[in-house]
């Protein structure tokens, strides 16, 4: 063994390895690596020189203001990641090492703090989604949506998954990646068109990709008359004014959670929200995190319905999840407590309102239209004049992040999003720069 | 301060946790009232209560900062600090996944060369960064698999084998790709049993995947004949990254014969664990693989980076393109070790492993007496003789401070303790740990009780498991 300095990264001196290695009776480090083929050691591996941590933290500064930080910009970019206001509590509360060192909760003993913490986040999502019962959190918003529809399909024993053309392309994309991977169908419907009788569930999403608010009641009306699940994809931040999936009909609802408190982070990490009926419980994949008492009777909390999970049922689980985002629910949990109910509303509203202000200033340059009536929440599809491309290219120039082109999808189309965090003054400003082009 | 309550008891109506501001434009007509809510039952809680509520939770946690944590096959190593400021820099952390491309550059580079460090770590061709976690990874390996196989029209390939020693995410993963499940014994070594292994070894099997180390933390000599014999016989072989750990810089898993292997950056690269994610878990493949990698990957060209998809790829698994914070943190471990570092993470790592094994030997049975990587095996039978279980034992553990190995995983070993020191540890903490356990040994001949009753000292002790299953508490609701 070469010699090295002890660091953050290897802490044992020398003289330690020396007394280990007798310890052990080897003479050198290389006989441990003895079950391995001769041929195969000594592998040459071809990577940078290692630099210090003051070198690389110039370095990644500098890699870092290469990227247009939404910070020193204006955004109106949505599509799926949302950039929300993060109160400070939350970082802090993430941050705290006890809770992001730790594993996993399998030893309860020490581990009631990530265990209350995930009760808290189920059960404000609950309340938050008028939903039965959550899990303690998925990888993101798609990859919730396509295990409720395998969920959909193990509850209902049929084998096609339908949903709907307004759901967003990339949720659309991952669903049938994996609902094809096991083997099932995917049927895209138009909203106005039926479902076949042999449909296990319905995907429909509110707002719908392009910002409009559907018909959800007529949609979980369409699915329970054949006997199948209505599945919900929801804007967790709408649910601050908007009425809730629990309160119209659906049977699992999840949504993408990384507007929850975490920054859009070039997409991640983020969070899947993952909710369903009662009736549900024992078919939901994920952790599950239930309230209890130990030997002297005093309350605490641990992992539960584990028989559901693959390190106990293994093949016959209900999904592969392991580790998941539990710090980003945790994330959840303080945002929305931090908010409460009249601080959520207040954020649903403040995007209503400056959304609907946004597409009145643009309305008012003629050349601009609304592609969908009302209603809407804080995302609309503008059809343009020009090419969306050359329009975000303009706004960029102007220190302005502009919308989503989905020009190909709808001719000359942008879908443009604005939050609590768009002023007066920049949305006076994208309407000025739209009207100059 | 207690901690026996929950957000609605120090809720009161009218508190908030932080302002927001005022609305700065004229107020819109509100939507038709059948689309809005009727009420919003959140808690009200201020800044200083909310605060004081989650830091004594988190003081009833146990984390890598607080102690040794030698979980056996989750390589807890210490998280160094500075990787957590990278990632929250507002140029990565602030950054919109849908921006123009021109306006990431940073961004991209990052990932291109990630990308290309995995892929030379491992000795493979091309690298997806997008899978989310580990299962993510091994699903999106295995999908990867079977439209390998389609794609060569080859459509009786219908089975995964695994070992008896897999992790429980191996057959649920496959089970998620449409794939049934073959099981392969290992022999009395801890190694593949070839006569099992080449009598399933069929025209049906897609893949064989095989954790290396194995889930025994026992490297298998034989890994060449393995993957000769997989070959052979026209399927591949794939690797459950999760022992990556053992072997960094040591050897290439594309020379060990494997066609993809996915990784854990939250293990192997010291982006910590977070009670349960966020992790990361890339695949890495062969050129065989590298065209149905899942979109997007990251290329260059005439100094610009962009994303692409592959030619026949299997399509979207995630929303985004992965967990890209967490890739900063990785990122800045690969580059402060460089390969000589990552050596010396794996030398140690099998060092410490191995002097615990020497230790705690003459205490506890070892299954598999022989060299072992980055994790030992210990079987709790001489302990259950005497009536204490690998439970007992565990718990114990926790009354000194150290959170304890995992216990009962891998499957084929009766009562299992699974040890994994992981490099950051130091002698002097190992030693600590030895001593814990020569007690405990000792107690379980003079003092069995203090075992069957462990933990005493932690915040709660022994949970009611089966209460928690029969009577779901999942949730509190809002007084009204």
């Amino acid at each position: 063994m070469t010699s090295i300095m002890p660091s953050s990264y290897l802490p044992n001196t020398d003289a330690d390895r020396r007394a280990m290695m007798r310890e052990i009776g080897v003479g050198l480090i290389e006989e441990l690596f003895q079950d391995i083929p001769e041929k195969l050691r000594h592998a040459q591996f071809k990577l940078p020189s290692p630099l210090s941590e003051l070198e690389l933290r110039k370095e990644l500064s500098q890699l870092a203001s290469r990227n247009i930080s939404l910070d020193n910009y204006a955004c109106f970019l949505g599509g799926g990641s949302y950039r929300h206001f993060i109160p400070s509590t939350v970082e802090h509360v993430i941050s705290r090492s006890e809770f992001y060192t730790a594993y996993t909760p399998y030893q309860a003993e020490v581990s009631q703090g990530t265990l209350q913490g995930a009760y808290e986040y189920q059960s404000l999502v609950c309340q938050l989604a008028g939903m039965e019962v959550s899990n303690a959190g998925m990888y993101d918003g798609s990859t919730a949506a396509a295990e409720a529809a395998i969920m959909a399909c193990m509850i209902t024993k049929r084998g096609k998954v339908a949903v709907a053309t307004t759901v967003n392309p990339i949720y659309r994309g991952v669903i049938s990646t994996y609902v094809e991977g096991r083997n099932l169908s995917v049927e895209t419907v138009e909203s106005n068109s039926s479902l076949s009788s042999d449909c296990a569930c319905l995907v429909a999403q509110q707002p719908n990709f392009f910002g409009h608010l559907e018909e959800m009641e007529a949609h979980a009306q369409k699915a329970h008359d054949i006997g199948a699940l209505f599945i919900a994809i929801v804007d967790p931040i709408s649910l601050g004014m908007f009425k809730p999936p629990g309160h119209y009909g659906a049977d699992i609802a999840v949504a993408d959670g990384q507007a929850l408190g975490n920054p859009t982070s070039f997409g991640g990490p983020g969070l899947g929200v993952f909710t369903c009926r009662q009736e549900y419980l024992r078919q939901m994949p994920g952790r599950i995190v239930g309230k209890t008492v130990d030997v002297e009777g005093k309350p605490g909390y641990v992992m539960t319905l584990v028989t559901r999970e693959q390190y106990i049922r293994r093949e016959r689980a209900t999904s592969n999840i392991c580790t998941s985002e539990a710090l980003m629910a945790l994330a959840a949990a303080v945002y929305l407590a931090t908010l409460g109910k009249r601080g959520l509303r207040q954020v649903a509203e403040l995007c209503y309102h400056k959304a609907h202000y946004a597409t009145e200033k643009i309305a008012e340059l003629k050349r601009y239209s609304l592609v969908f009536p009302e209603p809407f929440f804080k995302e609309f599809a503008i059809r343009c004049p020009v090419a969306p491309s050359q329009i975000n290219h303009a706004l960029l120039k102007e220190g302005i992040v502009g919308g989503l082109d989905i020009s190909h999808i709808i001719d000359n189309t942008i879908l443009l999003c604005v939050t609590e965090m768009n002023t007066k003054h920049e949305i006076d400003k994208l309407a000025e720069i739209l009207g100059a082009l | 301060m207690s901690y026996h309550y929950v957000l609605p008891e120090i809720s009161e109506s009218g508190k908030i946790g932080c302002s927001l501001p005022a609305l700065d434009v004229p107020p819109t007509e509100l939507p038709p009232k059948q689309l809005l809510r009727q009420e919003l039952e959140l808690p009200e809680v201020s800044e200083v209560e909310l605060m004081r509520y989650f830091t004594a939770l988190s003081k009833l946690n146990y984390g890598v900062d607080t102690g040794f944590y030698p979980l056996g096959s989750c390589t807890m190593k210490y998280n160094p600090k500075w990787h957590e400021d990278i990632a929250r820099l507002a140029g990565f952390a602030s950054i919109h996944p849908l921006q123009p491309e021109e306006s990431v550059q940073g961004a991209l580079q990052l990932m291109f060369e990630l990308e290309e460090y995995l892929t030379e770590i491992t000795g493979t061709h091309a690298t997806s960064l997008v899978p989310i976690a580990g299962a993510h990874g091994e699903f999106t390996g295995l999908l990867l698999v079977k439209a390998y196989h389609q794609d060569r029209g080859d459509k009786a390939r219908k089975k995964i084998l695994l070992t008896d020693s897999s992790h429980g995410t191996n057959p649920a993963s496959a089970v998620m790709c449409g794939f049934e499940i073959g099981v392969v014994a290992s022999d009395g070594e801890g190694n593949v049993d070839m006569k099992d292994l080449e009598s399933a070894m069929n025209e049906e099997v897609a893949a064989l995947t095989l954790t290396m180390p194995t889930t025994l933390g026992l490297f298998d000599p034989k890994i060449l004949e393995i993957g000769q014999l997989v070959h052979e016989r026209g399927g591949l072989l794939g690797a459950d990254g999760a022992n990556l750990n053992a072997l960094l810089g040591q050897v290439k898993f594309g020379e060990l014969g494997y066609d993809y292997v996915q990784l854990n950056l939250h293990k192997t690269f010291s982006t910590p664990h977070g009670g349960g994610g966020p992790g990361s878990g890339p695949v890495c493949v062969k050129e065989n693989l590298a065209d149905f990698l899942p979109s997007p990957l990251v290329t260059k060209n005439k100094g610009m980076y962009k994303f692409v998809s592959p030619t026949k790829s299997i399509g979207r698994v995630a929303n985004f393109w992965g967990n890209f914070g967490v890739m900063c943190k990785a990122y800045a471990y690969i580059r402060s070790l460089g390969a000589e570092g990552l050596k010396e993470v794996s030398e140690n790592a099998v060092l410490n492993a191995n002097y615990l094994k020497e230790k705690l030997k003459p205490y506890y049975y070892l299954s598999y007496d022989r060299i072992c990587m980055h994790e030992v095996v210990f079987s709790g039978r001489r302990q259950k003789a005497k009536g204490v279980h690998t439970v007992d034992i565990a718990k114990r553990l926790l009354d000194y401070g150290l959170h304890p190995p995992t216990v009962y995983f891998p499957l084929v070993v009766d009562e299992a303790l699974m040890i994994e020191p992981t490099e950051t540890e130091s002698k002097q903490t190992l030693d600590a740990f030895v001593e814990a356990m020569k007690e405990i040994a000792r107690d379980v001949e003079e003092n069995p009780e203090v075992l069957h009753t462990a933990p005493h000292s932690t915040p709660v002790r022994r949970l009611d498991d089966v209460r928690a299953a029969r009577n779901p508490d999942l949730r509190w609701h809002m007084r009204s």
